[in-house]
């Protein structure tokens, strides 16, 4: 009997344990997340090109998944989020981006590793402005400006041609006559996030500083694509388009605008290239042989006139064996062209070329740490200027960058001066309805010495680079992040929520999303 | 034999303690009993003192390991469940009534573990399958009848797979979010790797009824060279880079030093304890060197020694059948901070029971089972590089292993 009993608990046993489950404590469900205070059940983005998920130069298919929107969304639906939608690109089925017949719209930029730099990736864009009159939940539209959100018509074809529409937005807007806000409102969103400003100030900084600061001029349908918008138009802006959001009651997200320190389109070139090795294309010994060519036939000369009319400092020697600052055109300074050209024509040497090197030289000097050189101005360095003769032909070194080229350090004042401005505007406004707000400025300006993820992982600000391709945040055209970075800055945002409408979201981990695309050959 | 060299799951580390079905049944212990050919394994010394002259035993086990695997901060949830089968055969013969000879084949390493394809872990493991089987000759010397020494020379025959992907982010084309699309992945394979061990061991009756022994097996590393290395879906700009090669890496399989008693309480009850130590902290990196230029691939493994406390008993009513049921309490040799999810083992207690029906008095039949309680962990594996910086991954891992086996004891 007693053997039985055994051999029974022992089949007993073996069946129950064959049926056993790891089971943890506490076992994983959406219902351990939470929305808080908030309510995401119709979520709305606005913004600029930042929201709308652009990278690489452009919007394309799959690249727009990655909005960080759409990365916020998809953590919503744990919580409660409904649908969200994004103006449609089926149309751009091969995912180049760009928009199909519109000058400067190309397609995404890649990494052509044969060429070793970002260019267009090949073929045409497919992308129409087919206008598709719906109201997404995705409301940024790359190139808007603050006031552009309330500005009426600038989703109407007509206005194209005049400069009064946006392309994007005539993609889907509902009417020629909405407003971007409208259309957002239309969804009646009970949770928005707001990320707009950048453009007033980041557009005059990626032209390199030819626009005109606008302070003081409080009539925005004066200003010019490259201006800096007045600090006073900016905040009244800011302040309607944050009624209106929060008319019905909606709660939300708003962003600082990042400085431009953090961003590579501004911090990847540096000032002072210019090596013996560089000059000679590779060949040190050529560069060498360039830089005392320099020296004794332009810089030694310009120096010595620029220094008897107590400019010394504008124009040194070039140093044989340390990288050498570029040779740049600063609008701010004294013209001293005549000054030039009649030195020169007392000197044999230089009297045949009198007249030029005054129109060249009035307002050059060599560059400094504190202008920021512009990557697309990579490319330029070293080639003639169109219509310069030899030899004076080759940018940087025998001719002045010129004002598109380089924020200078005046320049780059203004532009720190708007941010501030408008930061304090954007924190002042999100205070007084009580919304939260994330500083992507100061976020971002963590990339300056590297943003240590929690995870242990650290990004910084460098541009693309082989050696970093895993870690790269910035999409091809050093302004706007990558897949990856958008995922970073939907994380900082859910960070923000989790604090300040006491939320539960989970984290996104940005190491888990794609970098550039990077091509053999293109 | 490679062919029934199925893999199979572990216990701490990669170390499958399932090497005989009566011993299993009690607790895996063993050092100090004789009673089967099972004691080849145990103890060769003490198949000196086996009562028949020829003793045969053979077994195998159906051993299912489910892990689960989640993350609160980020929302992940992953759950894996693999099957695996060690066996052991061993017969021993009296050649003399000093000298018995034996031999030992047995899987005492193993691993299999198949996580989801990309799951989120994929970049330190999708899956890998790891098998060692033991092929040892034996002699046992005994010097008088309180008194033997044994050991004998063993034979390592493994191989080793383990595929992942290269990073968290490469893929071969470009994918919408939500979707996995390719992950550039790479799946090293070494067959038919050999190697040479040795095992001695002793065994003391200072009394009738009781039993003392200790054995020592030695490390073995497995030295996999000219190993295939496979890439697939790697994007075209870096397949130059990570292109098919060749790889050399060396697994520790580490040595392990058991001492323990067994004490015949009453003709029925047999009680016995065992203490095992794992000289795990051989096991620093795990290392592969590839044949081509990629960059050596260094993983922190930074095991440390570990012990395993045993205790068992057996009830033998009458000659027709033995009950039997153990304990074990097994200590892992993952440290802190290097819990990787290619071994997703922590701290366990081992239950275990099983019985014996003798058909004649000759054969007998044997069953056993075995319950791995694994308490859930919250560690991560901190020594992944992206871009030369570390970084985190981990989350609260769960494990479950259940192993029932069956065997066949034959002896004249």
């Amino acid at each position: 009997m007693k053997k039985n009993t055994l051999l029974y608990l022992a089949i007993l046993a073996a069946a129950g344990f064959t049926a056993c489950e790891p089971e943890f404590e506490h076992n994983l469900t959406d219902a351990d997340y939470s929305a808080g205070e908030a309510d995401f059940t119709r979520y709305v983005a606005v913004g600029n090109s930042l929201t709308s998920g652009y990278m690489d130069g452009t919007v394309s298919r799959i690249g727009q998944t990655y909005s960080f929107p759409n990365q916020l969304a998809q953590q919503f639906k744990i919580v409660g989020g409904g649908e969200f939608t994004q103006p449609s690109y089926a149309d751009d089925v091969n995912n180049l981006g760009g928009i199909s017949g519109l000058p400067g719209f190309n397609t995404r930029l890649i990494i052509d590793a044969g060429a070793g730099g970002p260019e267009p990736i090949a073929g045409t864009s497919t992308v129409t402005l087919t206008a598709q009159q719906k109201a997404y939940n995705n409301m940024g539209v790359p190139g808007a400006k603050s006031f552009h959100l309330l500005a009426a018509g600038y989703g109407n074809p007509a206005g194209l041609a005049l400069g009064l529409a946006n392309p994007y937005f005539v993609r889907h807007a509902t009417s020629p006559t909405t407003t971007v806000l409208a259309d957002a409102l239309s969804l009646n969103p009970t949770f928005f996030t707001n990320w707009i400003g950048a453009n007033d100030v980041l557009s005059y900084a990626t032209s390199g500083g030819i626009g005109v600061d606008q302070t003081g001029n409080i009539n925005p349908n004066t200003y010019g694509g490259n201006d800096i918008t007045d600090p006073t138009v900016f905040a009244g802006t800011y302040t309607e388009i944050i009624r209106q959001l929060t008319l019905n009651g909606a709660k939300g997200v708003v962003a600082t605008v990042p400085n431009i320190t953090s961003i590579p389109f501004f911090t990847t070139v540096p000032y002072n290239p210019l090596t013996a090795s560089a000059i000679g294309d590779g060949d040190a010994t050529v560069g060498l042989a360039s830089i005392r060519r320099a020296n004794a036939q332009l810089y030694g000369p310009l120096n010595q006139i620029l220094t008897a009319f107590g400019q010394p400092d504008r124009i040194h020697l070039l140093s044989e064996t340390d990288a050498n600052p570029l040779l740049i055109k600063d609008e701010s300074l004294v013209n001293l062209g005549p000054q030039i050209t009649a030195a020169a024509a007392g000197n044999p040497a230089t009297a045949p070329f009198a007249t030029i090197l005054g129109q060249i030289y009035g307002q050059a000097r060599q560059a400094t740490a504190q202008d920021l050189v512009l990557l697309t101005t990579r490319s330029v360095i070293g080639e003639p200027p169109p219509g310069i003769p030899a030899p004076f032909d080759t940018f940087g070194v025998a001719y002045p960058l010129q004002d598109q080229h380089v924020l200078t350090a005046a320049e780059v004042t203004l532009v720190n001066n708007a941010t501030t401005n408008f930061n304090n505007a954007i924190r002042a406004i999100a205070a007084t309805k009580n919304l939260a707000v994330a500083d992507m400025n100061a976020i971002l300006n963590q990339l300056v010495t590297g943003l240590r993820t929690s995870d242990g992982q650290i990004y910084t600000a460098d541009y693309f680079s082989t050696a970093k391709v895993n870690t790269v945040l910035f999409s091809l055209d050093g302004v706007h992040p990558n897949a990856r970075g958008y995922a970073l800055v939907a994380n900082e945002v859910i960070k923000v929520i989790n604090e300040h409408y006491k939320a539960k979201l989970p984290m996104i981990t940005a190491g888990y999303y794609p970098g550039a695309t990077i091509l053999p050959s293109n | 034999m490679m062919a029934f060299a199925a893999t199979t799951a572990f216990a701490g580390g990669y170390r499958v303690s399932l090497q005989g079905q009566k011993q299993l049944a009690m607790g895996h212990t063993g050092v100090g009993v004789v009673q089967s050919a099972e004691v080849l394994f145990f103890n060769p010394a003490g198949a000196a003192f086996l009562k028949d002259r020829f003793n045969f035993s053979v077994g195998g086990n159906g051993l299912f390991a489910k892990t689960r695997f989640q993350n609160e901060a980020n929302n992940w949830k992953a759950s894996t469940e693999n099957f695996g089968n060690p066996f052991e055969i061993y017969a021993s013969y009296r050649a003399t009534d000093w000298l018995t000879v034996g031999l030992a084949v047995y899987t005492p390493y193993g691993s299999a573990v198949e996580w989801d394809k990309n799951w989120v872990g994929a970049n330190l493991v999708n899956n890998i399958d790891l098998e060692a089987v033991y092929i040892q000759p034996t002699i046992s010397v005994k010097i008088n009848d309180q008194l033997s020494i044994g050991g004998g020379p063993i034979y390592v025959t493994g191989g080793v797979e383990l595929n992942r992907n290269l990073s968290r982010s490469l893929n071969e084309n470009e994918v919408p979010l939500g979707e996995n699309g390719n992950p550039a992945e790479v799946t090293i394979r070494a067959k038919n790797v050999t190697a040479w061990g040795w095992t001695a061991s002793m065994m003391l009756n200072p009394t009738e009824n009781i039993r003392v022994g200790v054995n020592y097996r030695s490390e073995i590393t497995m030295e996999a060279r000219n190993g295939s290395a496979q890439f697939n879906h790697v994007p075209a700009f870096a397949q130059g880079t990570f292109s098919n090669t060749t790889f050399n890496a060396d697994l520790p399989l580490p040595a392990e030093l058991t001492a323990g008693f067994s004490v015949q309480l009453t003709d029925k009850w047999l009680v016995a304890l065992d203490y095992n130590v794992a000289f795990w902290n051989v096991y620093k990196n795990l290392t592969v060197d590839f044949a081509n230029n990629i960059p050596t691939s260094v993983n922190p493994r930074n095991y440390k020694d570990a012990s395993t406390y045993r205790i068992g008993a057996q009830y033998k009513p009458n000659q027709k059948f033995a009950f039997r049921a153990g304990y074990y309490f097994d200590e892992s040799p993952v440290q802190d901070g290097y819990f990787a999810p290619e071994t997703p083992r922590n701290d366990s207690m081992g239950f275990t029971g099983g019985l014996t029906y003798q058909i004649t008095p000759k054969l007998g039949i044997d069953a056993s089972f075995l319950y791995l309680h694994f308490k859930e962990t919250t560690n991560s594996y901190n020594y992944t590089a992206e871009d030369g910086t570390p970084y985190s991954f981990g989350g609260t891992y769960k494990n479950v292993v259940f192993s029932p086996g069956v065997g066949l004891t034959y002896s004249f």
